[in-house]
């Protein structure tokens, strides 16, 4: 990758530690896509906020870099372990409670806005298209690139920080146009959006940097939401796009046999203890849907929704939050159901959900089982 | 050969045949993977050579390759088929030597194996 000469003195280490971490994390990070350059990138979104997922190791090299490192672009962030709201209702110790605000302290006193969300997307004016911008959160890059006309690699947590600071990213793959070697064609019929979430967990797993997909009819945002979060759990993909592909493009069928895999490897429990919505987090338009859903109705079990702070304000004002309060579900902000330190297996045998993003975690890093079911199924089998 | 970071190991490897998603599969203390679905299920990639496809999954896997370095359970080195930047950037940060290699020398390193890497001479030696 050719670096213009303010760049090789970066590297050198001539504009200080920080700049030096950061121009070695976006070398690496070009080395491994074949990038010519660096680009100027206008936003970047960064994972690892979470100390359940970067741990004591995390905590300190952020709490390190804060001393002296600033982002240089808009910069927002990822869920975090817990809603500060109510914290202290879920009975987790205080380690975890500070190691957490650290954190939190940490991204705030870089510059970051801490809009603690995996849908900034959904939460944020998107930028005219064709935008360069760094998501680090896996649905979120391919929502990005997939719906949102933006253009962005799927970052690592530490490739976007280190564009947060620089400011740049390196040209490569996604960043240029790519034309998939592989199309899927859809063929289960009336798809639902779990239906839509195993096709992105196998889209995932097949595809290289991007997908095409044909066979699909009008999607809304919460089907494409769990497509992009099944998507970004299986695979290195970041990109959907919606074609036949041509000639010598590998064509596989996407059908009741496939979805049916895809379901068993991650259906692992009858039935769940807590039922979890959100996963990607829940936008407005899906808090007022379930909001209508339940109307007279009310869940039989805990039900935990999560959804971003500005979503419960919003949800808040026109009075969604008490209807979906009395309908018994317990609404929290800035944390998310994949690998919340709130569900854990000394409490939960297993959990009902709609989301295979939640799903895979929830099982593998909780080692909480799963009982996989759309939104409506949950509604018509969980509440009365 | 490519060399992603540059560095030198030797050891004995362990290999998978499939993708590894760090975070969430990882135990970032012991180096364990606990997905039952994976072929490296239960075993440990601490302080060996590790070979694999590429990494996959959620983007915060670079953090748990940092956090296993910085708890003593990291591999000494890494060679995938695939870059992907999850694993590279972890790599970067954590100083662990990563290269990735053409699928034919993929297929020809095997688990058990002793392998020597130095990135300054281009070098993966077979003992």
């Amino acid at each position: 990758m050719e670096l213009t000469r303010e760049e090789e003195s970066a590297l050198k280490g001539e504009h200080g530690e920080i700049m030096q971490m950061a121009y070695r994390i976006l070398v690496a990070t070009g080395e491994a896509t074949d990038a010519d350059k660096l680009i100027p990138i206008e936003w970047a979104h960064l994972s690892g906020v979470n100390y359940n997922t970067i741990g004591d190791a995390g905590e300190e090299f952020l709490s390190n870099i804060s001393k002296i490192a600033r982002v240089s672009v808009k910069t927002t962030l990822n869920p975090m372990g817990f809603d500060i709201d109510n914290v202290k209702n879920y009975g987790l110790d205080e380690n975890f409670i500070s190691k957490q605000l650290s954190i939190k302290n940490s991204y705030e006193t870089m510059g970051v806005i801490p809009s603690f969300s995996c849908i900034p997307y959904e939460i944020f004016e998107i930028p005219k298209d064709g935008t360069q911008v760094a998501f680090a959160e896996s649905n979120a890059a391919i929502h990005a690139n997939s719906f949102d006309s933006l253009k962005t690699n799927k970052e690592s947590a530490f490739s976007a920080l280190a564009s947060a600071i620089v400011g740049k990213s390196p040209y490569s793959s996604l960043r240029k146009d790519d034309s998939p070697n592989i199309t899927i064609n859809m063929k289960v019929k009336n798809p639902n959006e779990l239906t839509y979430g195993m096709l992105g967990f196998f889209a995932g797993k097949i595809g290289d940097t991007s997908v095409n997909i044909s066979g699909l009819a009008e999607m809304d945002k919460r089907q494409c939401k769990a497509m992009c979060g099944g998507m970004g759990t299986s695979g290195t993909c970041a990109k959907f796009i919606f074609d036949e592909g041509d000639s010598d493009c590998e064509k596989i069928d996407f059908d009741e046999k496939e979805m049916k895999n895809v379901h068993d490897e991650l259906n692992t429990a009858e039935k769940g203890d807590v039922i979890t919505l959100g996963s990607p987090q829940l936008g407005l338009d899906e808090i007022s849907d379930l909001t209508s859903m339940l109307k007279g109705r009310s869940f039989k079990k805990r039900c935990m929704v999560f959804l971003p702070r500005t979503v419960k304000e919003q949800a808040k004002k026109i009075g969604y939050t008490t209807e979906l309060e009395r309908a018994g579900c317990e609404i929290l902000s800035d944390c998310c159901t994949c690998l919340t330190p709130l569900i854990n297996k000394e409490n939960v045998d297993a959990v009902t959900t709609n989301s295979i993003k939640g799903a895979f975690y929830l099982k593998n890093s909780n080692g909480v089982d799963v009982n996989l079911k759309s939104l409506s199924e949950i509604i018509q089998d969980e509440t009365r | 050969m490519k060399v992603l970071v540059a560095g030198k190991a030797q050891g004995t490897v362990l290999k998978s045949t499939n993708p590894i998603n760090f975070l969430g599969t990882v135990d970032k203390k012991t180096g364990i993977i606990s997905d039952n679905n994976h072929d490296l299920y239960g075993e440990s990639i601490k302080d060996v050579i590790l070979v694999f496809p590429s990494g996959v999954g959620s983007s915060v896997g670079a953090y748990t390759i940092y956090s296993i370095k910085s708890n003593n359970s990291a591999p000494l080195a890494m060679i995938c088929q695939k870059a992907d930047l999850t694993v590279a950037t972890g790599c970067a940060l954590a100083n662990i030597p990563l290269v990735t290699i053409s699928n034919e020398e993929f297929e020809s390193i095997k688990t058990g194996m002793k392998l020597s890497l130095d990135t300054d001479s281009n070098l993966i030696q077979y003992q």
